[in-house]
């Protein structure tokens, strides 16, 4: 798939397919979204068009070379702490695609279904890994944020495998385990005899 | 010349060449995973079944062997720089930790994790206030020695604490680590370690709880009751189906690590700190005649 994304092309894929990605993919995590709605919210725009977008929740290490920015590592963090502020960023800005790890919540889910976006996993930790599926770095907003936390812009070259892990009619591989999880619980707290 | 020692120092050990091994054990454990971590990772992709679990361990066991090539941090989050201290030594040592820490964020490179906790400003060094933190230990004579654990925030932020009825008892604590454990689900980078502290107090449950994360994952509890509620835990949790990134499987952690210390009769503290599967740990010993040796799987196997 290449960004930026369609409606169209959100709304093909299913909970368990493989993806791989290519084009431009922004990072973003905690810092990103506060700002990028406090800019919204005081009507100023974003340095950035992040419609049809994916948005990956990764805070890279990037070295600084002259003259050029080096990616060295960049895998996900965890997107459940972007839950708060991710249905109303979903809806303002019309990304299609969150790349992350760990899975996010109902309300996040509920507006992925109603605004068509799909949420993406990728292996935590596997930094390397991730790094290689990026061709370059185009370049970075407000590193005032820290490395970490800015919003950096990378182009992707065959970024992946990434597992929809959440799709746009709000199927759930996460919630799926979930559900077991919670049946699996009766039988492991009686063999821990903690009933 | 001779170095300048510090004072009361056990060893000879110059703020130079404390730096030095500071960032040499920083690079190793980034870069690299101790065996014990290893040998369990490779065991764990082949018991699972499904083609999920399975190619999230592979793309683990893959990505360290790419970061170790390339002398790259396997991870993007090379954590909080956490230093634990044996020996006798006396507090310049942590400046040497500093200096060593700032140069190795610039070298290796390292992530520039470190903020302020409320502005949010991040200083760009990974040094701060109270940041490195430098645990200071009792340890034999005749060396110094010194580890360190960059830990990722995103099992830390998955640690809890309970201070449980003390008539709760065993049953409650067992149950408390299974609940963070199910809780935590994918969040902190599954197939976790999982380290429990039981007794002490607040602080010291804690404490324990992360210091018993150093321990190798072939290295038995010497306490024969812990070695048994060690391996109940292990085998409940991965009983589950949380799995590799919580996504299922059969892998939810890759071990069990309890430690406890006597507490309080009106108190029954229980901590748990979980560590991501990048359990990254390095260690050095210092000796008086400047010799260094270095260990990625810590002295306990000595």
């Amino acid at each position: 798939m290449r960004t930026p994304l369609s409606e169209k092309d959100v709304r093909s894929l299913r909970a368990g397919q493989v993806v791989h990605l290519d084009g431009i993919v922004y990072t973003g995590r905690d810092e990103v979204h506060v700002r990028a709605l406090e800019k919204h919210d005081k009507g100023e725009g974003l340095p950035v068009d992040l419609k049809g977008a994916a948005l990956y929740h990764c805070g890279p290490i990037v070295k600084d070379d002259d003259g050029g920015w080096t990616l060295v590592a960049a895998g996900p963090t965890t997107s459940a702490r972007m839950n708060g502020l991710e249905p109303r960023f979903i809806e303002t800005f019309g990304i299609r695609a969150i790349i992350g790890k760990g899975g996010m919540s109902q309300p996040t889910i509920d507006a992925m279904k109603n605004f068509g976006c799909v949420y993406l996993a990728i292996t935590g930790g596997a930094a390397v890994l991730a790094a290689k599926g990026v061709k370059r770095v185009v370049g970075v907003e407000w590193l005032d944020l820290g490395m970490p936390e800015a919003l950096w812009i990378f182009e992707a070259e065959n970024l992946g495998p990434l597992i929809v892990g959440i799709d746009a009619d709000g199927n759930s591989l996460f919630k799926k385990v979930d559900d077991e999880v919670r049946k699996n619980l009766t039988q492991v707290r009686k063999r821990l005899d903690v009933e | 010349m001779h170095p300048v020692s510090f004072n009361r120092c056990d060893a000879m050990i110059s703020p130079e060449l404390m730096e030095q091994v500071v960032v040499n054990i920083l690079r190793t454990a980034v870069t690299s995973l101790p065996s014990d971590i290893m040998s369990v990772l490779e065991k764990a992709e082949s018991v699972e079944t499904s083609d999920i679990a399975k190619s999230q361990l592979r793309a683990i066991l893959q990505n360290v062997k790419c970061a170790e090539e390339a002398s790259i941090p396997m991870c993007q989050d090379t954590g909080t720089p956490l230093f634990f201290v044996s020996g006798r030594c006396d507090g310049d040592i942590e400046e040497a930790i500093r200096k060593g820490v700032e140069r190795a964020t610039r070298e290796i490179p390292l992530r520039p994790n470190i903020v302020h906790p409320l502005s949010r400003k991040n200083s760009g060094n990974n040094l701060g206030v109270g940041m490195p933190q430098v645990h200071f230990l009792p340890g034999p004579e005749g060396f110094v020695e010194i580890t360190v654990m960059p830990k990722g925030a995103g099992s830390e932020n998955m640690s809890a604490l309970r201070m449980l009825s003390p008539s709760e008892g065993l049953k409650s604590v067992k149950s408390f680590v299974l609940d963070v454990v199910v809780n935590a689900g994918g969040r902190p980078c599954p197939p976790t370690i999982v380290g429990v502290g039981i007794g002490g107090s607040a602080d010291i449950a804690m404490s324990l709880a992360k210091r018993a994360l150093l321990r190798p994952l072939d290295v038995m509890n010497p306490n024969a009751e812990l070695a048994g509620l060690e391996e109940e835990l292990l085998d409940a949790v991965n009983l589950t189906g949380i799995g590799p990134m919580g996504l299922g499987g059969r892998t939810t952690c890759l071990g069990v690590k309890v430690d406890l210390a006597y507490c309080h009769t009106a108190s029954l503290p229980v901590a748990v700190n979980l560590q991501c599967w990048a359990a990254r740990r390095a260690s050095a010993r210092m000796f008086r005649d400047g010799r260094v040796t270095y260990s990625k799987e810590g002295f306990l196997l000595d």
